[in-house]
């Protein structure tokens, strides 16, 4: 993508990062932003699509399950089914699971608590359109904001993760070990963001759009909204 | 031509799959041992959704409810689903 990209981002009833995600993008990034209200037939003439965070619906019957029927999101699914990129972040992750536009759900985070705290996770998958500028076992900080980021998916669904490499984040500590300590939602295998098979869709629950700037406390969160623009990592997968 | 619709009461029985964490169920286990139910052994905790629906028989009825919960009021990933059905009082 040579030219300033423009990002749609989707704004439902309920959500709570779009502004966030609408700033960051085109404050700290630079990139063209548009807003799509979930009444739109059409996200119209974008490069990339983000669904931002936040409590769509009121979370009613499950995360993200209400947000999925929004008349906007026939077309995010054409887009993506285009190969376009998209981005789900916290309940955007949750409504794209609803959406099967990725696999696997969230669940209630295991320790029953809301989760509002700075995270560490290790990128392993760097040729999805959202961490191509990262090298592979680069260990990222970003907060997190959820109750229900406890990633799920059954042991069939999980090896073929595993084995098609859709497992693009795993929670880590500082220096990438991939412990149970640090899997603090009880997340399977410490899944902190997958990818689809066509690796253009791409569900992430820490929140890249709140770190883009040291002001805010950290800008880790660049590394992630910057690869949209980046050209591939040559670096191989950490083995 | 129109068929003569009758009302019905479906209640879904939506539940965590086997395998599937439940840590609500988890805490209130915790909850019922801490309160003397010593002989608790598991707590599964799901959720009954009732849904008043017209339709020209049960098996009508019953069908249109096996859609809604494929559809949206379960998630098959982690959820599994079982219908009751009644007529609802005129």
């Amino acid at each position: 993508m040579t030219k300033t990209p423009t990002v749609g981002v989707v704004i439902f009833p309920g959500s709570n990062g779009d502004h966030d995600a609408l700033n960051s993008l085109a404050e700290d990034l630079g990139y063209t932003v548009r807003a799509i209200d979930y009444r739109e037939p059409e996200v119209g003439e974008v490069d990339a699509i983000v669904l931002p965070g936040g409590f769509s619906y009121g979370d009613a019957l499950r995360c993200g399950a209400i947000a999925r029927f929004s008349p906007v999101m026939a077309s995010v699914k054409a887009f993506a089914d285009a190969g376009g990129p998209v981005l789900g972040i916290c309940n955007g992750f949750q409504v794209l699971c609803e959406a099967h536009l990725l696999p696997g759900a969230l669940l209630r985070n295991s320790s029953l608590r809301f989760h509002s705290f700075e995270v560490f996770f290790k990128v392993e998958q760097t040729d999805t359109p959202w961490t191509r500028g990262i090298e592979a076992g680069t260990v990222l900080r970003l907060p997190v904001a959820h109750g229900d980021g406890s990633y799920f998916i059954d042991p069939e669904g999980l090896a073929k993760l595993e084995a098609n490499g859709q497992i693009v984040a795993r929670y880590s500590d500082a220096i990438g070990n991939v412990t149970d300590e640090v899997n603090r939602n009880g997340s399977v295998n410490n899944i902190a963001a997958v990818t689809n098979e066509t690796r253009n869709v791409v569900g992430l629950m820490p929140h890249p759009e709140r770190a883009t700037n040291a002001l805010v406390g950290g800008d880790d969160g660049l590394q992630i909204l910057r690869s949209l623009v980046a050209e591939p990592t040559l670096i191989a997968a950490a083995s | 031509m129109s068929a003569v619709l009758t009302r019905w009461i479906v209640e879904a029985e939506v539940m965590p799959k086997q395998g599937v964490n439940d840590p609500q169920g988890d805490a209130i286990m915790s909850g019922l041992k801490a309160l003397g139910f010593a002989e608790t052994n598991r707590v599964r905790c799901g959720k009954l959704i009732r849904v008043e629906l017209d339709a020209e028989n049960e098996a009508q009825a019953l069908e249109r409810a096996t859609e809604m919960c494929q559809k949206l009021l379960a998630n098959p990933v982690i959820e599994e689903f079982t219908l009751e059905i009644q007529a609802a009082e005129a």
